[in-house]
């Protein structure tokens, strides 16, 4: 463990802990751009300066280790003017389409700009608009509000170990370019770790904005990893599937059908209504009818070959509990083991 | 799962078989990944295909499908001969070391290298990379349990871990990776022939009583029920007349497509209940409309054995009705009134009478990640299965015997085929293949043939083939690469227009009754 000082309270962390995460815990707010709790450090953004024993030479906290008996300083009137310049600098190009784009209102820049209270930031087109090099079929990517940060990119090599982009800076003109576009499984872990709007689903055709929606905590439907999402809801629609990075084994990771896979709830060809076989053809029923007639066709084959006659198929799509109320009623009601599901294809 | 997921990072080796982790359970290799990368783990890749594990491993091991048991107890013999099994820990924690011992004399290097494909050298230093690591973790899914020997796969492979001390540690055990998002709950509420929830087994009459009391009826259930695939026999012979379908699609997930709907066309009575009209629920006499997980509250048990909450988000469609209310609706037109009537009422029910899930509620897991068991309120669960001693008391080792699938290339039929999932889609594709998504992603059925094959066969990436087997034929765009091994194809079965189900064989294992998915016999030739 080591000992030092951050803004005057007394603080004890393992070696090796950063003073930025050294700051969180103790409850104190670095403003950064780049720094993400799933990513190593990067030290793109220069925003999460520090300065260190009254030394004005502020560095990056976000991958300094903390030193015993260090004194660290978060939130100087230095330190405040650099982080404008520095903030400055990305604005300068950063067009602030907000009406229009997805992130308003959970956008790490839009909090930073409002933070450290940006009013005066002229913004100056590009001679030459950045064209994006990058897209996927479910992934838009938009240059033109791309900060640079890179967490994507480091995103995409250290949670994924795939690689498939990276930033080709040109000075002012960097943007994400394409590494190898078959190697992109379009898992979205870059568009879940982006800052701000610049990556985008590409995908739902209704928009809601994050005050609008409704956000609900569930389980993903698919596979048997569990990860923990939350679906967005608008109008009584699923609009979009999102993450807490806070959550679950996945750690707000998901795969492409977790975060994309949400249109089937919605289909227009969902069954609506119960059906009955008639002569070879379906048509529409009540749920009375139905279940009269299912009722009274169990109970008859029951009655005339046994309840082993009737065996049934439960689902490892379904819930626990409708999974138990299944084999209780087969076991109960009909009174027969001939329960079993498809977990072994 | 023996252990949780995140154990991996604390494995020196992680050997993987019959997982295509990255397109199945992605969010497992990412873990996989990320011990490799920052851990210094060491991956063991053994798997038929060259899988996109194989860019992150030590070490790869292309057996030929359907010879797990011999390498698995050729990898023993090695350890074994060498010294490296964990002798304090075989002599404390299990028995019938000395049978496994002798059993596997047989299974020489020469031997195993012979029947396996897998030299000799790499035989070696996979045993080496395996015994010498501790802890060491094993994965597992369907490449080893879709087999007639799917059993004895499954049990030489908790040999070698017990062998090596791997199991009831953290960052070791033998951990399955469950396909489907609840297949483990579904088993644990009792979704299975032979077991009540929490796998008190029909056969005990003490279990059969304490249901009969609790549900309140006479009969004591002592007579294990047909599983899915001898359902469908006894269908056939008229000896199953009816069968209720909840959230299944057979037609398409099963074995031997056409012989499924010649089954289910000799029953009287077919009930489906689904969110679509699948292929399965055509042949209904009466389909309901179900709610998928959006649409209602819940529980679902991860391949960890956590259990976490499902909740409603949207209102059902149209004339939708929750699964819980059909089932309680039906129940009671049948002259049974159920007593709960939601979800959360069954979960409490369920924590009553079934001893792992006592402690489990739905207030707890509103902050709390539980695993299984978990007895009572004040239990925090069991992440790690088999800790200090196995369930059973001491772990036994069985000797397995080799036995070859039941189907092997002929000249008639060259090709092995093997079945399995792409990333994109899941299982019959009734959900992913809805909406645009994840079809831009992966729109078509792809069959993967190695460059070889397809030169011999004057085949182009991108050409139709016609796949035929003794069951069937199917015809499928070849993808020509080299993830398939020369004299193997691999087709997904998430597509209905390339039903592969219809040319795989209904030979299946005898004790858990799986299909033998992973290898049939067939022919290819370029489509006309
Ligand atoms: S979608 Fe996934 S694979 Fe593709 S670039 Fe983003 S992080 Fe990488
Ligand atoms: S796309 Fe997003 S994450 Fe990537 S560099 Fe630009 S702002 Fe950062
Ligand atoms: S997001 Fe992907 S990895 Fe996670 S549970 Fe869903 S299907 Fe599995």
């Amino acid at each position: 463990m080591v000992s030092a000082t951050i803004d005057n309270r007394e603080i004890s962390v393992p070696e090796g802990t950063t003073i930025l995460e050294a700051a969180q815990k103790a409850g104190i707010d670095i403003p950064t751009l780049c720094h993400h709790k799933r990513l190593p450090p990067i030290g793109s953004c220069n925003m999460c300066i520090v300065e260190i024993n009254g030394n004005t030479k502020p560095v990056n906290s976000c991958n300094s280790p903390v030193e015993e008996g260090m004194k660290v300083a978060t939130d100087t009137k230095a330190l405040h003017e650099q982080r404008v310049v520095n903030l400055k600098k990305i604005l300068k190009h950063h067009a602030l389409d907000c009406p229009i784009c997805d992130k308003a209102g959970e956008c790490d820049l839009q909090d930073v700009v409002y933070r450290l209270g940006v009013t005066d930031a002229p913004f100056e087109p590009r001679e030459n608009p950045r064209i994006a090099e990058y897209s996927t079929s479910l992934i838009r990517y938009w240059p033109e509000r791309c900060i640079l940060c890179q967490r994507c990119v480091t995103a995409c090599n250290a949670i994924k170990g795939i690689g498939a982009i990276d930033i080709k800076s040109d000075g002012d003109d960097g943007q994400i370019v394409v590494v190898d576009a078959d190697k992109c499984k379009s898992c979205g872990e870059c568009l879940f770790v982006c800052p701000t709007g610049a990556l985008t689903e590409n995908l739902s055709r209704y928009k809601g904005r994050p005050w609008l929606e409704n956000r609900v905590e569930t389980t993903c439907t698919y596979c048997g990893c569990g990860c923990q999402l939350q679906l967005k809801v608008m109008d009584n629609r699923v609009i979009g599937v999102t993450t807490d990075v806070d959550r679950g084994v996945n750690q707000g990771s998901l795969c492409v059908k977790g975060r994309f896979g949400y249109e089937f709830i919605g289909d227009e060809n969902r069954l609506t209504t119960p059906l009955i076989k008639e002569n070879g053809e379906f048509r529409e029923a009540s749920w009375d009818e139905a279940l009269d007639l299912t009722a009274q066709k169990f109970s008859s084959i029951k009655e005339e070959s046994g309840p082993d006659s009737i065996a049934g198929l439960t689902s490892a799509k379904c819930t626990n509990e409708e999974n138990y109320l299944f084999q209780k009623f087969m076991r109960a009601v009909i009174g027969t083991n001939n329960v079993d599901h498809c977990a072994r294809l | 799962m023996t252990n949780p997921i995140p154990d991996l990072l604390k494995s020196e080796v992680i050997l993987t078989t019959g997982t295509n982790t990255t397109e199945n359970h992605p969010i497992i290799a990412n873990y996989i990944k990320e011990a490799v990368t920052k851990r210094g783990a060491k991956l063991l890749v053994i798997d038929p295909r060259r899988i996109a594990l194989v860019d992150s491993a030590a070490l790869w091991l292309r057996p030929r499908p359907g010879t797990d048991v011999c390498w698995i107890n050729g990898l023993m013999h090695i350890i074994i001969k060498e010294g490296l099994h964990t002798k304090d820990y075989i002599e404390e924690r299990t028995e019938g070391f000395d049978e496994l011992s002798a059993h596997l004399e047989e299974f020489t290097p020469e031997y195993v290298s012979s029947i396996t494909g897998i030299s000799q050298d790499d035989l070696f230093a996979a045993a080496r990379m395996y015994a010498g690591a501790s802890p060491a973790s094993i994965l597992y899914a369907m490449g080893i349990t879709q087999h007639i020997t799917g059993t004895d796969n499954v049990k030489s492979l908790a040999n070698l871990a017990m062998l090596c001390g791997n199991v009831g540690v953290t960052g070791g055990g033998v951990n399955p990776l469950r396909g489907q998002n609840n297949v483990q709950g579904a088993c644990d509420m009792g979704g299975l022939p032979n077991v009540f929830t929490g796998y008190q087994p029909v056969l005990n009459d003490d279990a059969g009583n304490k249901f009969a009391t609790a549900w309140g009826v006479d009969n004591i259930f002592a007579k294990p029920g047909l599983t899915v695939t001898e359902m469908f026999s006894a269908a056939e012979k008229k000896q199953v007349r009816a069968m209720y379908v909840m959230g299944e699609n057979p037609v398409l997930s099963d074995p031997d497509k056409s012989h499924i709907e010649h089954c289910i066309a000799s029953l009287d009575f077919l009930v489906v209940q689904d969110i679509f009209l699948t292929e399965t629920a055509r042949l209904a006499d009466v389909v309901f409309p179900a709610t998928c997980f959006a649409e209602k509250d819940g529980t679902v048990t991860n391949t960890e054995r956590q259990v976490s909450r499902v909740k409603k988000a949207v209102d059902p469609p149209g004339d939708t009705r929750e699964d819980i209310w059909i089932l309680n609706s039906l129940s009671a037109r049948m002259g049974y009134e159920m007593s709960a009537r939601t979800a959360k009422q069954i979960m409490e029910e369920i924590a009553k009478i079934t001893p792992s899930y006592g402690g489990i509620s739905y207030e707890r897991l509103e902050n709390e990640r539980l695993a299984w068991p978990c007895p009572d309120e004040d239990h925090p669960g069991t992440p790690v299965l088999h800790v200090g001693k196995f369930a059973r008391g001491k772990g036994r080792f069985f000797a397995i015997k080799f036995i070859p699938p039941f189907e092997s290339p002929d000249s008639e039929y060259p090709f092995l085929l093997s079945t399995g999932r792409v990333m994109a889609h899941y299982h019959t594709g009734t959900m992913t293949r809805r909406g645009t998504g994840l079809n831009r992603i992966s729109p078509e059925s792809l069959a993967e043939i190695n460059p070889v094959d397809a030169e011999k066969l004057s085949i182009s990436d991108g050409d139709m083939v016609s796949i035929t087997s003794r069951r069937g034929s199917i015809t499928v765009k070849a993808w020509i690469n080299k993830r398939s091994q020369p004299g193997m194809v691999f087709v997904p079965f998430h597509f209905h227009e390339a039903p592969v189900n219809l040319l795989t064989s209904t030979a299946i294992d005898p004790v858990a009754k799986i299909p033998e998915f992973k290898v049939s016999a067939v022919r290819i030739e370029k489509a006309s």
